[in-house]
């Protein structure tokens, strides 16, 4: 049961005809080899899938896209330009948030989505007051970016990127504290003269 | 998934119409579950109506001073809204505790009401279930039943009721607005949905073709309101148990005491279950830990355990303490 719809589609008019039963996900790939967005798992439980939905994240798997005829659809690949890249995907090049690449144009367009959601003062499961404004703790990053699952585990690398982007200087100083921690001698246990008590003795020498 | 008509809904009123004349046609709003669910083979509409367009979803003031919520208000809309932060805060923490940023932005609140079971037998199309395939059975009764009801179940369906947002509307004494072919009628939310009874495959009390236009909150709501989840993972994870508390305590007398307490569970039963004897128990004591217990213990007197959820009774128990404790600034003892 074929219907035509147009979508904007990073910015680029793309009409197209679609069975009903065609995603979102499918329209953008296997239509209009958008093949930024992926599918994981195809039930909305992975992130894999996130675009900008009229600016909004969504987990484009589970929208049928003849509800969205004449939509915007910002992907991952659409954020930024080959010359200028989005402070997020810079970030997440900056900070090595990812292994394989798969989850990757998801997990970047749902962090813009979560950042937008933060600065208009959206609370969250984690946030201790609901009326205060938000700060993007590393608690509050994790949380609100619960819908996207990297299987290659970079989560600690995927939370620096966004609190990068976030805030570029508060992670410059972060990070340049945290090179002059690994650059302070450290005593080994090689280099204890006699036995290994000598060494492991605490935390405070590491 | 098997091919299907697509309309988009002009009013509510020729939805219904459309809706109530096929019997294979259903409403889609955010489409998180359904759309789910049609690619399962869990649900197989030839026709479905989308009413997520229609100007249902704003978040007005009624005369009373109550609030009205519109069906397709998304999720994390109404989580964000200012009136619900600060008048209904239980409502904005349980909205906050459920799915993920993603799937908040797309459900809607006539849609969360109406989401199914994840009993993964109901969403296994080669398993019994009676409430996918009326008189099949219950794959579910011999099966792994960690997840599953401890109050009001039947022999015919022990699932739970998913949703986090329902238990503290029913905890809010919420009311669901629904138009049908006859006109307009106002269901308490905590008569909205079913027990399971014979006719598990009824998740509520709706007749086909009625569509939820909007639930409506009181006026007048005591302040003292909190959430709680517990579940397998620190986010993104249905509930094991929940409660939402709505409590009033006044001291104007000398010693505190509580006049008023709505209590609603979450994760235990078919439905949001409303925690009346525990309510009861409380009218008029004096807020304690112990007082707390006996409340949870009179509620849960009639929980009826399966093989694998024995553990939902001191949870429920500890984590309506914990709530309560909190909610009345009452010292939270190391609960056994």
């Amino acid at each position: 049961m074929d219907q035509n719809i147009t979508l904007y589609v990073d910015g680029n008019r793309r009409p197209v005809t679609v069975d009903t039963r065609t995603t979102l996900l499918d329209a953008l790939r296997d239509r209009l080899d958008v093949t930024s967005p992926k599918k994981g798992c195809d039930h909305g439980q992975c992130g894999a899938c996130t675009v900008l939905l009229n600016g909004r994240r969504v987990t484009s798997c589970l929208v049928l896209a003849v509800a969205y005829d004449g939509a915007d659809v910002t992907t991952a690949a659409g954020l930024g330009s080959d010359d200028e890249l989005h402070p997020v995907q810079q970030a997440f090049l900056d900070r090595d948030g990812f292994q394989c690449g798969y989850c990757t144009p998801g997990q970047i367009c749902s962090a813009v989505g979560m950042m937008e959601e933060a600065e208009r003062g959206s609370p969250s499961h984690v946030s201790a007051n609901l009326n205060d404004p938000v700060e993007l703790t590393d608690e509050e990053i994790r949380e609100r970016m619960s819908g996207n699952l990297c299987r290659c585990g970079a989560y600690v690398n995927i939370v620096a990127a966004i609190r990068q982007a976030a805030d570029p200087e508060a992670e410059q100083i972060r990070q340049a504290r945290a090179e002059r921690q690994r650059n302070e001698p450290v005593l080994r246990e090689d280099d204890a003269p006699t036995s290994y008590q000598v060494s492991v003795s605490g935390e405070e020498g590491r | 998934m098997i091919p299907f008509d697509y309309q988009r809904a002009d009013d509510a009123d020729s939805a219904v119409a459309t809706v109530t004349g096929h019997p294979q046609a259903q409403f889609l709003g955010g489409g998180t579950n359904l759309v789910d669910h049609m690619k399962l083979g869990v649900a197989d509409p030839e026709l479905l109506v989308d009413i997520s367009r229609l100007p249902l979803d704003e978040v007005t003031e009624l005369d009373d001073g109550g609030l009205r919520i519109g069906a397709t208000v998304r999720n994390s809309d109404l989580a964000a809204h200012p009136l619900i932060r600060r008048r209904y805060p239980v409502l904005a923490e349980a909205l906050l505790a459920g799915a993920s940023g993603q799937l908040r932005n797309m459900a809607t609140t006539g849609g969360n009401l109406l989401q199914r079971t994840r009993c993964v037998y109901f969403q296994d199309v080669t398993m019994a279930c009676n409430k996918r395939e009326p008189g099949s059975g219950c794959a579910a009764l011999e099966g792994y039943t960690r997840y599953h009801a401890i109050l009001g179940a039947s022999d015919g369906c022990v699932a739970v009721h998913p949703s986090d947002m329902a238990v503290a509307m029913a905890a809010l004494d919420a009311t669901v607005v629904v138009l049908g072919a006859a006109g307009e009628r106002r269901i308490p939310l905590a008569e909205f949905h079913r027990l399971p009874g014979s006719e598990p495959q009824r998740d509520t009390v709706l007749e086909h073709g009625e569509l939820i236009t909007a639930v409506d909150l009181p006026a007048s709501t005591p302040r003292r309101q909190a959430y709680r989840k517990v579940r397998d993972r620190a986010s993104y994870a249905f509930a094991l148990v929940s409660v939402a508390a709505v409590v009033k305590v006044d001291a104007a007398e000398g010693e505190p005491c509580i006049t008023d307490a709505r209590i609603a569970l979450g994760g235990v039963a078919h439905k949001p279950w409303r925690a009346s004897r525990a309510e009861e128990t409380l009218s008029g004591a004096a807020p304690s830990v112990e007082s707390f217990r006996r409340a949870a213990e009179a509620e849960l007197e009639q929980a009826d355990p399966l093989g694998d959820n024995g553990f939902k009774i001191p949870m429920v128990r500890n984590t309506m303490v914990a709530v309560l404790a909190d909610l009345t600034g009452v010292e939270p003892e190391a609960v056994a």
